[in-house]
C-alpha cells in the first residue's frame, strides 16, 4: 500500500468541509476566522499534493503566497474584531451588520 | 509502509484538530485545536518533500497567527464559553451540514469521476509542458527561492505591498478615536 495524491485530496476535501461547516454555524467571529484558516490549510494540502504528483514547483509557490495572504487577512480581520468588541464586548457575527463609517 | 503510517497519524491529528475547532465551546480550546491541525499539515508537507513550507507553516501559522488569535482572545476577555445549544436561526446547522456535505461530495466526484489519473507526463493537467518548473534534487528552499525571485517576482512584490497595506490598515482600525475608551488609554483627554 502506498500513499498516493488521492489520499491527500480526500483528506483535503474533508478538512475543507469541516471548515465550511464551522464557518456557517459558529457565531463567535474569532472562531469563524479559525474555520477560514482550516479551509485555507485544506487547499494548501491539495496544492502540495498536486505539486508532488505533477512534479511542478508552482504548487509550492502558490502555498507560499496563500500563507502571506492568510497572514494579512488575519491581521485586518482581527483588527476589525477588536474595533467592534471594544464597543460591544459580547458581540457575535450578527453585530457586524452595523459596521459602517 | 512507513509513510502510510505517518500519513494516517497526521491525518487523524488534522481531522481531530479540525473537529476541535468547530465543536469546542471555548475559543481558547478552539485555538489550541487549530495548532494541532496546523502541525499535522506541516507533517504532511514534510512527507511530501516540502520542508521549507513545513517550516514556514509552523513559524507563521502556529507561531504567529494562532498566537495573534490567543492574544486577541485574552485582550478582549471573550474566553467565556459560547452557548452551543441554542440555534439562532432555525435549521441553520442542518442546512450548513447539507452544504458542507455537498461540497465534500462534489470534490470527491470531481476526483474519482474525472479522466485519466495524473502523473508527471500528463500534459492535459499540467497545461503547456514548457510552463512547468520541474522539481529537482537541489534543496527545497533553493528551488523555491529561484522560482519566487525569477518567475513570480511581480507577485512577490505585490505580497510585500499587501503586507504593508494590511499593517497600516490594522493600525488605523484599532486606533483610538475621540477617547471613547478608558481615560488611561488616552492621557491627552484625561486632563480635560
Amino acid at each position: 500500500m502506498e500513499v498516493t495524491e488521492t489520499w491527500y485530496l480526500v483528506l483535503s476535501a474533508m478538512l475543507f468541509s469541516l471548515g465550511a461547516f464551522g464557518l456557517l454555524t459558529r457565531r463567535n467571529p474569532l472562531v469563524m476566522f479559525m474555520s477560514v484558516e482550516l479551509m485555507l490549510n485544506a487547499v494548501n494540502i491539495s496544492f502540495v499534493a498536486f505539486s508532488t504528483a505533477l512534479n511542478d514547483l508552482a504548487g509550492q509557490t502558490a502555498v507560499f503566497f496563500v500563507l502571506v495572504v492568510a497572514a494579512s487577512e488575519v491581521v485586518v480581520g482581527l483588527g476589525i474584531v477588536v474595533a467592534l468588541m471594544r464597543r460591544r464586548p459580547t458581540a457575535t457575527a450578527d453585530d457586524f451588520a452595523e459596521l459602517k463609517g | 509502509m512507513v509513510d502510510v503510517v505517518v500519513f494516517l497519524i497526521s491525518a487523524a491529528i488534522v481531522l481531530g484538530g479540525g473537529l476541535g475547532v468547530i465543536l469546542f465551546a471555548n475559543p481558547v480550546h478552539n485555538a489550541l485545536s487549530l495548532i494541532a491541525t496546523l502541525f499535522g499539515v506541516a507533517v504532511l508537507f514534510i512527507i511530501q518533500g516540502a520542508q521549507f513550507l513545513a517550516l514556514v507553516q509552523v513559524v507563521v501559522y502556529a507561531g504567529a497567527i494562532v498566537v495573534l488569535f490567543l492574544f486577541v482572545i485574552m485582550l478582549l476577555g471573550v474566553d467565556q464559553a459560547e452557548d452551543l445549544q441554542t440555534e439562532p436561526l432555525v435549521g441553520q446547522r442542518a442546512l450548513a451540514g447539507v452544504g458542507a456535505g455537498l461540497i465534500f461530495l462534489l470534490v470527491l466526484g470531481g476526483l474519482f469521476l474525472s479522466g485519466p489519473t495524473d502523473g508527471p507526463g500528463n500534459t492535459a493537467i499540467s497545461g503547456q509542458q514548457a510552463a512547468v518548473t520541474p522539481i529537482d534534487d537541489s534543496p527545497d528552499v533553493e528551488q523555491l527561492a529561484r522560482d519566487l525571485f525569477t518567475r513570480n517576482i511581480l507577485a512577490f512584490e505585490a505580497t510585500a505591498l499587501l503586507l504593508t497595506i494590511a499593517t497600516i490598515g490594522a493600525v488605523v482600525l484599532v486606533r483610538n478615536r475621540g477617547g471613547e475608551d478608558l481615560a488611561v488609554d488616552n492621557p491627552g483627554s484625561a486632563a480635560n
